[in-house]
C-alpha cells in the first residue's frame, strides 16, 4: 500500500541536518534558497503590479481630461520648465543606471562598488527631489498651485517674455480648466515624488547595512527587489515627463 | 440522522501537547508572532470585534424605521448611522472575512507549506488592518461621517461636513491590509505548493481565494488613488472631481465601482470555497465538475472587472454603455450559476448529512442564488431604474453578502473549528443557531425586496406611513437574526473549554489540512508532504484508514 501513502517521504533535508544544510538567511518555511528567491521576486514583481493599478487611476483621468480640454492642457504644459524636466529625467536615468550597478556589485561581492553606488543612488534622488521642488516653486509663485491661490488670468491675457513669443490666449472657461491639468500635474508627480521619498528611506538603511558589510554573502535580494522598485519609480517617471512636459511643444 | 462524525475515544483523547498554541505563551508571542495560523486567530477575534460594532448598528437602524417618522435620531445622526455601518461591514468585516481568518489559517496547510511566503507583510496586515478600523472608530467618535460607504461626489468633497478625510484615510490603510494579503496568497499559491500539488489538485477553496485575490491585488490600488484624489480635493482643492472646476463626478463613480464592484466578488468568492469544501465533505463526493468550478472562480474574477458600470445607470452614462455593461453583468451570471449547479450535482446521490456547516451552506445556496438572481433584474437597465436606489438593492446586495457570504463564513468557521482549536462546537445548539440565522434572516430582508418593488427609498431615516407593517416584519427578523449572530459567539467560547476533543480528522474529509494534529504544530507538517491523490478522493482517504489500521494494529 505503499504507493497510496502520500503524507510519508520528507523533501525536507534541511532541517534534518539542522542549519548547516542550507545558508543562515534561509528562512524556516522555504525548502530551498532558489524557491526563496523566485517567491520574494515574484512578490516583489506583483506588488509593482498593484503599483501600476495605483498610477493607473490617474492615468486614466489624465487620458479623458486631456481629450476634452486639449487646449488648457496644451497652454498650462507649455508654462512647465522644460529644462528643469529634461535636467531631471536624465538624473533619474543615471540613478536607475547606479542603481544597476549597485546590483551587479552585489552579486559580485564588491563591497566598496556597492556602497558607493548606493551612496550615488541616493545623491541622485535628492537632486532629483530638489530640482521639483524649484519646479513647484515656480508654480506657486504663478499662482498655479490649484486651490483657493488658484488663478488662470495668464491663460486669457498671455504676456510675451524672455524673447518667446506670447501663447494664444484661452477663452476663460477653457482656461479654467487648466487647474483640472495642475491638478492632476501635481497629484501624479507629488505621487511619484512620493514614492521617490520612500525609496530614498529604504535606500539610507541598505546603505547603513551595506557599509557594514552586508549584501556580500549572497543574500541580495533586498538589494535586488529594491532595485526593481527604483526602476520601477523611473519608469513612472518615463511616462510622465512626456505627458506633462511636452505636449504639442515642438509642433 | 446518520451522521460522519468520528470522534476520538473522550476518556482518553487529549488535545496534543505540541501545537501552534502551546507553542509559545505571553502577549508578546502573539503580537510578534510570524505563524500564519496565529494571525489568522488575531483577525478572527478582531473581525468579530468589528462585526459585533457594524451588527449593532444595523440594529439601530432597523429601529429607527420600526416606525414611518424619524423619532428616535434626527436624520444626519441617522446617516451616520448607516455609513458607518457600511464602512465597517464592508472593508473591516466582509473584505477580511473568509480570506483573512480562514484563508490564512488552512491556504498554507492546504497546498502542503509551512507557512505563507512572507509571515511578517502577513503580521504587518494585520496592523495595518487595526490601524485602519482604529481610524474608522475615531472618526465615528469624533463626529462620524455622513457620505454613504460610497463616498459619493461631490457631497464627499464639497458639501460634508462631517469626517470624510479621516474615514478615506482609514480606508486607505485598510485597503493595504487587503493588498498584501492578497499579494501572500497568490505568491503562496503559485510557489509553496507540495511536491506533486499540481494546479487541479487543490482543493476549490484555494482556487477561489487564488480569484479573490487577484481582485484584491488588481482592484484595492485603484481606490486607494481614487480615495487619495478625494482626500486632496477636500484639504488642498484640487479640482479632479470638482465641476466647477472642469472636473467630473462621473470620474470618481467609474473609479470607485473599478474596485468596489469587484469587491463583492472579493468578499463571495472565498465564501464560495468554504461551501465547495463543505459540500463536499457532508455529501461524501468529489465535488461535480471540478475543472468547471475551478476556472469558474477564475471566470467571476475577470467578468469581474467589466462590469462595474451597471452602479451607474441612472448617473448619466450614455445609452450604448448601458447596453454593453448590461449584458456584460449578465455574463457574470453563467459562472455563478456554473458553481450553484455543480454543488447541487454533487448533492445528487451523495450521502448527505447534516452537521452545522452543511446546514449554513445550505442557507448559502438558497440565499445566493436569490440574491444573484435579484442581481440580474438589476442589471438589465429597465428594471435598474425603477428599482435602484430602493430597498429592492439593499435587501439584494444582503441577500448576496449577508445570506451568502456571512452563511459562508460561519459554516466554514464552524467546519474549521475543530481544527483551530482541536475541540468540537456544540452540534444541536449550533444546528439550531443555523436555523435561526436562516429563520431572521428572510424575515429581515424579505420584506425589503417588496418595500422597494413598492418604491420605498433608501438611506432616509423617515418613510410614508403605508410601509409600516414591512418594515416592522424586518425589524422583527433583524432581532431573531441578532440571536442567530449571538449564538455562535457564545457556544462557540464556550467550546474553547469544554467542547469535546475533535481528533485530526474529525469530518472524514480530504484536504491535507485534515490529515495533521489538531491542533496543528506551528511548522504544520512534521514532514513535508509528498502529493499523489486528487482533491475529494475518498476513496484515497479509505485506503489511508485501512493502511493505518494494518499497521497499527
Amino acid at each position: 500500500m505503499s504507493d497510496s501513502q502520500a503524507v510519508a517521504t520528507t523533501v525536507d533535508a534541511g532541517h534534518a541536518g539542522g542549519h548547516a544544510a542550507h545558508p543562515p538567511y534561509q528562512r524556516h518555511h522555504f525548502v530551498s534558497m532558489e524557491q526563496q528567491n523566485e517567491t520574494t521576486n515574484f512578490g516583489m514583481w506583483l506588488f509593482l503590479l498593484t503599483e501600476i493599478m495605483f498610477f493607473g487611476g490617474m492615468f486614466t483621468a489624465y487620458l479623458i481630461y486631456r481629450n476634452w480640454y486639449y487646449p488648457a492642457f496644451v497652454a498650462a504644459s507649455h508654462t512647465l520648465n522644460i529644462i528643469e524636466g529634461t535636467a531631471n529625467t536624465g538624473v533619474l536615468i543615471t540613478s536607475s543606471f547606479t542603481m544597476a550597478l549597485g546590483v551587479w556589485c552585489a552579486e559580485t561581492k564588491r563591497r566598496k562598488g556597492l556602497v558607493w553606488s548606493l551612496i550615488a543612488t541616493f545623491i541622485l534622488g535628492l537632486v532629483f527631489l530638489g530640482i521639483k521642488a524649484d519646479e513647484y516653486h515656480e508654480k506657486w509663485v504663478l499662482h498655479h498651485v490649484p486651490g483657493t491661490y488658484f488663478s488662470a488670468q495668464a491663460f486669457v491675457h498671455p504676456t510675451a517674455e524672455d524673447g518667446k513669443p506670447a501663447e494664444k490666449p484661452l477663452a476663460p472657461d477653457m482656461a479654467a480648466h487648466t487647474e483640472v491639468y495642475f491638478s492632476l500635474y501635481f497629484a501624479m508627480t507629488g505621487m511619484h515624488a512620493l514614492h521617490m521619498i520612500i525609496g530614498i528611506g529604504i535606500l539610507s538603511f541598505m546603505l547603513f547595512r551595506a557599509t557594514r558589510g552586508a549584501y556580500m554573502d549572497g543574500n541580495i535580494a533586498f538589494v535586488e527587489n529594491f532595485g526593481l522598485y527604483w526602476h520601477f519609480v523611473d519608469i513612472i517617471w518615463i511616462f510622465l515627463f512626456p505627458l506633462l512636459y511636452l505636449i504639442s511643444r515642438y509642433s | 440522522m446518520s451522521t460522519i462524525v468520528s470522534l476520538p475515544d473522550q476518556a482518553t483523547a487529549r488535545i496534543p501537547k505540541r501545537n501552534y498554541l502551546s507553542n509559545e505563551n505571553g502577549l508578546l508571542s502573539w503580537l510578534l508572532t510570524g505563524d500564519h495560523k496565529r494571525i489568522a486567530i488575531l483577525y478572527l477575534i478582531s473581525i468579530t470585534f468589528f462585526f459585533a460594532i457594524g451588527g449593532t448598528l444595523a440594529g439601530l437602524i432597523r429601529l429607527e424605521l420600526l416606525t414611518p417618522q424619524s423619532d428616535l435620531f434626527a436624520a444626519d445622526t441617522y446617516n451616520k448611522i448607516f455609513t458607518m455601518h457600511g464602512v465597517i461591514m464592508v472593508f473591516l468585516f466582509l473584505v477580511p472575512s473568509v480570506p483573512a481568518t480562514i484563508g490564512n489559517f488552512v491556504i498554507p496547510i492546504m497546498v502542503g507549506a509551512k507557512d505563507l511566503a512572507f509571515p511578517k507583510i502577513n503580521l504587518l496586515s494585520w496592523y495595518l488592518y487595526l490601524a485602519g478600523g482604529a481610524m474608522t472608530l475615531w472618526a465615528m467618535i469624533s463626529g462620524g461621517v455622513d457620505t454613504g460607504w460610497t463616498f459619493t461626489t461631490p457631497l464627499s468633497t464639497h458639501f460634508s461636513n462631517t469626517n470624510v478625510v479621516t474615514t478615506g484615510l482609514a480606508i486607505f490603510v485598510a485597503g493595504f491590509s487587503s493588498i498584501f494579503t492578497g499579494l501572500n496568497f497568490i505568491v503562496t499559491i503559485h510557489r509553496m505548493r507540495a511536491p506533486g500539488m499540481t494546479w487541479f489538485k487543490l482543493p476549490l477553496f484555494v482556487w477561489s481565494n487564488y480569484a479573490g485575490s487577484i481582485l484584491m491585488v488588481l482592484g484595492t490600488p485603484v481606490l486607494a488613488i481614487t480615495l487619495v484624489l478625494v482626500v486632496l480635493e477636500r484639504t488642498i482643492g484640487i479640482g479632479v472631481f470638482d465641476p466647477a472646476k472642469g472636473g467630473d463626478p462621473i470620474l470618481f463613480q467609474h473609479l470607485f465601482w473599478f474596485y468596489s464592484h469587484p469587491a463583492v466578488y472579493i468578499m463571495i468568492l472565498p465564501g464560495m470555497g468554504v461551501i465547495s469544501e463543505v459540500v463536499s465533505t457532508f455529501s461524501r463526493k468529489r465535488v461535480f465538475g471540478y475543472t468547471a468550478v475551478a476556472f469558474s472562480s477564475v471566470a467571476i474574477a475577470v467578468f469581474g472587472f467589466f462590469v462595474w458600470a451597471h452602479h451607474m445607470f441612472i448617473m448619466g452614462v450614455s445609452n450604448y454603455a448601458v447596453l454593453v455593461f448590461s449584458l456584460l453583468t449578465m455574463l457574470v451570471a453563467v459562472p455563478s450559476a456554473i458553481k450553484i449547479f455543480n454543488w447541487a450535482f454533487t448533492l445528487y446521490k451523495g450521502s448527505i448529512t447534516f452537521e452545522t456547516p452543511m446546514l449554513y451552506a445550505f442557507g448559502f445556496m438558497g440565499l445566493f442564488t436569490i440574491g444573484g438572481l435579484t442581481g440580474v433584474f438589476l442589471g438589465s437597465s429597465g428594471t435598474d431604474i425603477h428599482l435602484t436606489e430602493t430597498y429592492f438593492i439593499v435587501a439584494h446586495f444582503h441577500f448576496v453578502m449577508v445570506g451568502g457570504m456571512l452563511m459562508a463564513f460561519l459554516s466554514g468557521i464552524h467546519f474549521w473549528w475543530p481544527k483551530m482549536t482541536g475541540r468540537m462546537y456544540p452540534e444541536k445548539i449550533s444546528q439550531l443557531a443555523a436555523v435561526v440565522t436562516f429563520i431572521g434572516f428572510n424575515f429581515t430582508f424579505f420584506p425589503q425586496f417588496l418595500l422597494g418593488m413598492l418604491g420605498m427609498p433608501r438611506r432616509y431615516a423617515a418613510y410614508p406611513p403605508e410601509f409600516q407593517v414591512l418594515n416592522v416584519f424586518s425589524t422583527a427578523g433583524a432581532s431573531i437574526l441578532g440571536i442567530g449572530y449571538l449564538l455562535p459567539i457564545l457556544y462557540l467560547i464556550w467550546s474553547l473549554k469544554y467542547g469535546k476533543i475533535a481528533g485530526n480528522n474529525p469530518w472524514q474529509a480530504t484536504g491535507l489540512e485534515w490529515q495533521i494534529q489538531s491542533p496543528p504544530l506551528t511548522e504544520n507538517f512534521v514532514e513535508i508532504p509528498i502529493v499523489t491523490q486528487e482533491a475529494y478522493d475518498y476513496e484515497w482517504l479509505e485506503r489511508q484508514k485501512e493502511h493505518e489500521v494494518t499497521h497499527v494494529g
